[in-house]
């Protein structure tokens, strides 16, 4: 069983999961981040696999690929920091079909498991296309396919959604780019307050637009956990040590 | 026809909705009602009145004499340049503004490069009393200063784009992250053959009309038909009717830049690999990481790294032949154009000029070369090219 499985049949609630592109601030940053993550707690991390087009992100998250793709960042040194990130902490990668297209599609796979990344998102993947070309290919490689829910997922998609997943499912909390955040998610959002009587089967991660540690907690209120991304970058940005920013950042967010 | 695009939204290879699931809803809302739409009888009708009475269409098809004693071939202009707002992008807004319209989309956004497809879609809003935000990267609006004013005259909003190559890649970026944000009551007109399935029929159908007037207007089939390719609307527009008509040869021109042995072009089919670039599979210009290259040309409405699907599915079964030429060569045959016929034509048009130089003539041939804009917007690149 993956690493990102085991975390999700042990712990039901109030996951932690949080977002870093790779090769930002610093090209050779990400095994400090992921490391200093995992030492302040966090149950997950997504790593972000920068791309010159990212047309689900806003400015924060498009910033932080523009300078890790400057920094010099490529797919292959990747693989290669994520070779010295602790194996404790479950991954899963989030990037763009086009790159890893290019890349090609089972060279991605292979290299995945062999680093120990667990899951991959890939925003603009149609779930026609992964289900007819590379389910079976995630599945050989033993990685878990991460598909987006939104407040306008219909019923029947939900369903299918679920069919197809195996770890969890990535709710955005409402239709946007990321970071997005306008002041707080609210209480009385019923999307967010409805999820867990969708019925799936499987546990539900909110992310998108979570900027506080009330946001937070409100989303590990209603569903099994929450994402953070453009908060995160934001905060490492003007930061001198990206391991302490790390640290500081999680013990913000959860009030620790 | 047998170039038409499949259930899934493919050319071949080419084409499919590569969309992240925000946009979902609205691109089924478009695949599901655009064909319905389009062949409804009374749009049929109210477009057909639009064309004609407001945008001017037919256009002519010029038989251009000196050009043609010039080159010892019967050279033809189709001649987009007069429709109203300057180019053939007007033939697209209109369509699709009435199809906002029909779903009740209240606010409609574009991007645009050369600020062509962004004045002819100001133009339908403000004739339909719609709001309208065109995304324009900051280089675009530096070298096509004339346009803007336009925009902003017309009622629309113009949003400068900063990332990237701040051009036409980035101002798609821009948009299809507005349209992220705001899918409820907006409508995005996109400017070319280009984005997800079910867009580049939609485009495509609304262009059509070009080569539905060249078959009427010419006596016989043409030998030829020319037309520049940025994403490539006027050039289907203008093979359309004429591609099941297989003695027809049909040659669209992409912009070469300073020539695509440099890495400053934007000749996708000469330099390009299989990718996606805005939602749909298609040949781009790329790094061996899948990153997308900034392109070059001077010509910001050619200025663009990707191709629509059904273009390189053209180009893959050898249907339609891609070739490119450069800035320069360009720049003269605007200048040919000038000094012949007393037209002056958009930059992005001198392309498909300019490949009159690398072509052999029967003195029977009967050329049609796209004329898909006018120059006015290109002054002050003219005027800098001859001091
Ligand atoms: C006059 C003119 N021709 C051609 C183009 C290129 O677009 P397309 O390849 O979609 O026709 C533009 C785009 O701005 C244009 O303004």
């Amino acid at each position: 069983m993956s690493t990102l499985k085991k975390v999700l049949e042990t712990k039901k609630e109030g996951l932690l999961n949080i977002y870093c592109t790779a090769g930002y601030p610093e090209l050779n940053d990400l095994p400090t981040i992921v490391n200093a993550l995992h030492d302040a707690g966090v149950d997950m991390v997504e790593i972000g696999i920068p791309y010159s087009d990212p047309i689900a992100d806003g400015e924060t998250i498009q910033k932080s690929n523009a300078v890790a793709l400057k920094n010099g960042i490529t797919i292959d040194l990747i693989f290669e920091q994520l070779k010295e990130c602790t194996p404790d902490i479950p991954k899963v990668v989030m990037t763009y079909f086009n790159p890893v297209f290019k890349y090609g599609l089972e060279h991605f796979c292979q290299q995945c498991q062999k680093v120990g990344v667990d899951g991959i998102i890939i925003p603009d993947l149609p779930i026609g296309l992964y289900q007819a070309s590379y389910e079976e290919m995630f599945k050989n490689y033993g990685l878990s396919p991460i598909f987006l829910i939104t407040p306008q997922t219909s019923k029947d998609r939900l369903q299918l959604i679920d069919d197809l997943s195996s770890a969890f499912i990535y709710a955005v909390s409402s239709s946007s780019t990321t970071g997005k955040a306008t002041g707080g998610l609210s209480d009385g959002n019923t999307y967010l307050s409805g999820l867990k009587d969708l019925g799936l089967k499987h546990p539900i991660l909110v992310g998108f637009n979570i900027s506080t540690s009330d946001d937070l907690a409100l989303v590990q209120k209603h569903a099994h956990g929450g994402i953070i991304g453009s908060e995160f970058i934001k905060y490492l940005s003007d930061k001198p040590s990206p391991e302490v920013a790390a640290q500081q950042f999680v013990k913000e967010i959860t009030k620790g | 026809m047998k170039y038409d695009v499949n259930e899934q939204g493919f050319y071949g290879d080419f084409g499919g909705a590569f969309i992240p699931e925000m946009l979902y809803p609205n691109i089924q809302e478009l695949k599901s009602s655009y064909r319905k739409i389009l062949n409804d009888d009374a749009f049929k009708k109210e477009l057909a009145s639009l064309l004609k009475d407001y945008v001017g269409r037919p256009t002519p098809l010029y038989f251009a004499k000196r050009l043609s004693e010039h080159y010892g071939a019967n050279i033809y202009l189709k001649r987009e340049d007069l429709c109203h707002t300057g180019a053939h992008k007007i033939n697209n807004t209109l369509g699709q503004v009435l199809l906002a319209q029909r779903l009740n989309k209240s606010r409609i956004i574009a991007e645009t490069g050369a600020g062509q497809h962004g004045v002819a879609t100001a133009t339908a809003c403000a004739l339909m009393g719609l709001e309208c935000i065109v995304y324009m990267g900051a280089k675009d609006i530096e070298r096509q200063a004339p346009n803007v004013s336009r925009m902003k005259m017309l009622g629309a909003e113009v949003r400068s784009v900063h990332s990237g190559s701040k051009t036409l890649k980035d101002a798609t970026n821009e948009a299809i992250r507005d349209w992220i944000n705001n899918q409820e009551d907006t409508h995005y007109i996109i400017g070319s053959v280009v984005g997800p399935d079910p867009y580049p029929d939609l485009v495509t159908q609304l262009q059509a009309i070009i080569s539905e007037e060249i078959k009427k207007q010419m006596d016989g089939l043409p030998t030829h038909v020319v037309a520049c390719v940025g994403g490539g609307s006027n050039a289907i527009g203008a093979f359309y009717h004429f591609l099941e008509d297989e003695t027809v040869k049909l040659i669209g021109v992409e912009a070469g830049g300073l020539g695509i042995k440099t890495d400053k072009s934007a000749a996708t089919l000469a330099l390009g690999s299989r990718g996606v670039l805005h939602a749909s599979m298609s040949y781009l210009m790329q790094t061996s990481d899948g990153q997308v290259i900034e392109p070059h040309s001077i010509s910001a409405g050619l200025d663009y790294p990707g191709i629509g699907p059904l273009h390189a599915h053209l180009h893959d079964c050898k249907r339609v032949l891609y070739s490119n030429v450069t800035d320069q060569e360009a720049l003269e045959a605007a200048n040919r154009l000038m000094q012949l016929e007393g037209i002056i034509p958009a930059l992005e048009s001198s392309h498909a000029l300019a490949y009159l130089e690398k072509m052999t003539f029967n003195s029977t041939d009967k050329i049609v070369i796209n004329l898909s804009g006018r120059g006015d917007k290109d002054m002050s690149t003219y005027i800098n090219a001859a001091t």
